[in-house]
């Protein structure tokens, strides 16, 4: 049973009466919430009292920092070694591919040059550790030991190796929190690699699964189509890879098929991600009359350049596939329209 | 006395601050959503213990603060502490006399609540995420309420 201790419920004038400070309070904490929520007025009081809290989420980082070090240093010599091999052969094939993207780089910056659209290219990246700190058990938002004292800002694109992370959605002082693709309340405008269709990832709450909710019976969409980021809205840049199909089921009843993606990249599994910096790709109008008619026609409307094959996408990021002859809905924009 | 007065309230404070940490630090996926809101459970321990200290303004920073750690809307858990802290005031005479698994029914209770307002307050927002698992810090909270009663009774005992 509780203790009763030497102190007693306040029987006679001691402090206001319970019910008007719970009816002050309770105003108190829905004003905050309106204000918070309706208005968006608290982001600076939020980065306060954020920028205060950030010890304490650095604090609970620490100890899983120092055993992930302390495993790493007393790694066996063998693992080591066959690390080493591995990263080796990697590094080859990646020099190897490099080559290639050299002389691609080149030749997509005069087409790029001839259309006078800037490139979506990541220019800038720094590196951000993801703190081990649980936010939510149901939403996927991840702390970032970045903020706005290195530059990170509101709705910045957070990628990994294989593919696109999620984006910033608060920054603090030295923090920042970033939702991931596969945040129930998370979506992302992608195209299939294969056939060029358009349509947009939304996510389910589910690391390794995402769902296309808007693609029409008769799209194009196949299992184990790569899907890209299309860079419209300007938050992601174009041509990375976002997820692969892993579900079609189309139905006559539906107007809409069932698809499902899993994300390249390794959502659950991450330690270290990318806060990148592009040129938003500029919107590609059409020129007046005097403009050369050679880059005006429709075709130059669609999409980017053709890359001479769908080899490895994460490669060639800015990069795109042909314009392709799919159904009509989904590819109707063109890639400024959402400027 | 007075002394001893602050002394409790570092003491309330320093176990709000664990409950809190506790709330972010990483869990095994499993466990995860059936965390128990350890902090809740040390603020209506102490509301029973010694209500005049840990007052309505104890429960509300405390919830407050778990908003900010958590980075959801502000005032949201705050609320939740608030009103479940509220009714413990209320019924805190009558709680005291009840036997452990009589308490544990109540803290169920209490802790069913909170998280009905907290369910509310999401789906108000627009975050709202209806799995049934995220009912389940109900049930662990409330079994691990004799636990609770159980070290906030020797953390009393030694400072007294």
């Amino acid at each position: 049973m509780v203790d009763l201790s030497h102190d007693s419920r306040p029987i006679i004038g001691r402090g206001p009466p319970l019910g008007a400070s719970f009816m002050a309070l309770a105003t108190a904490s829905i004003a905050l919430m309106v204000a918070d929520v309706r208005y968006g007025q608290l982001e600076q009081v939020r980065g306060w009292l954020n920028s205060a809290a950030y010890p304490l989420q650095l604090g609970i980082d620490l100890p899983f920092r120092a055993w992930g070090w302390l495993t790493e240093s007393l790694a066996d010599r063998e693992r080591l070694q066959h690390d080493n091999l591995a990263l080796t052969a990697r590094l080859r094939l990646a020099d190897l591919q490099l080559q290639k993207f050299a002389a691609l780089q080149e030749e997509n910056r005069r087409l790029r040059a001839m259309r006078r659209s800037s490139a979506g290219v990541a220019t800038r990246a720094i590196v951000a550790s993801i703190l081990n700190v649980d936010l939510d058990p149901f939403r996927h938002r991840v702390l970032l030991d970045k903020g706005s004292a290195d530059g990170v800002f509101k709705g910045q694109a957070v990628l990994d190796a294989q593919g696109i992370f999620g984006q910033v959605w608060r920054v603090n002082a030295r923090s920042s929190e970033a939702i991931l693709i596969s945040d129930a309340e998370h979506a992302i405008p992608v195209r299939s690699n294969r056939s060029g269709v358009r349509t947009i990832a939304v996510g389910t709450g589910d690391p390794n699964r995402l769902s296309l909710p808007f693609v029409t019976g008769e799209s194009d969409i196949r299992k184990g189509d790569l899907l890209l980021s299309t860079g419209m809205g300007g938050v992601f840049p174009p041509g990375y890879p976002v997820a692969r199909v892993t579900r079609v089921e189309r139905s006559a009843k539906a107007t809409f098929a069932i698809v499902e993606a899993r994300p390249t990249a390794a959502l659950d599994r991450d330690s270290e991600v990318m806060l990148v910096w592009f040129d938003a790709p500029a919107p590609v109008e059409t020129p007046p009359a005097t403009g050369s008619p050679a880059a005006t026609p429709p075709a130059a409307r669609s999409p980017e350049a053709a890359p001479p094959a769908a080899g490895s996408p994460a490669a060639t990021p800015p990069a795109a596939d042909s314009p392709p002859a799919s159904p009509a809905p989904t590819i109707a924009p063109p890639p400024g329209a959402a400027q | 006395m007075r002394r001893d007065m602050l002394g409790r309230r570092i003491l309330y404070w320093l176990s709000v601050a664990a409950g809190l940490v506790l709330a972010i630090v990483p869990l095994p996926a499993w466990l995860d959503a059936a965390r128990p809101d350890l902090a809740l459970l040390a603020v209506i321990y102490w509301i029973l213990a010694s209500p005049r200290i840990a007052g309505l303004w104890y429960a509300w920073l405390a919830g407050l603060f778990l908003d900010v750690l958590r980075g959801m809307v502000l005032g949201q858990h705050a609320l939740g502490f608030l009103v479940v802290a509220f009714l413990t005031h209320r019924l805190q005479l009558r709680m005291r006399m009840f036997p452990i698994p009589h308490q544990a029914a109540v803290v169920l209770l209490l802790l069913a609540l909170y998280h009905f307002i907290i369910f509310w307050t999401d789906g108000l927002t627009g975050h709202g995420y209806t799995g049934w698992n995220r009912w389940l810090p109900v049930l662990s909270g409330a079994l691990l309420w004799p636990l609770i009663v159980a070290a906030g009774d020797t953390l009393t005992r030694r400072s007294r």
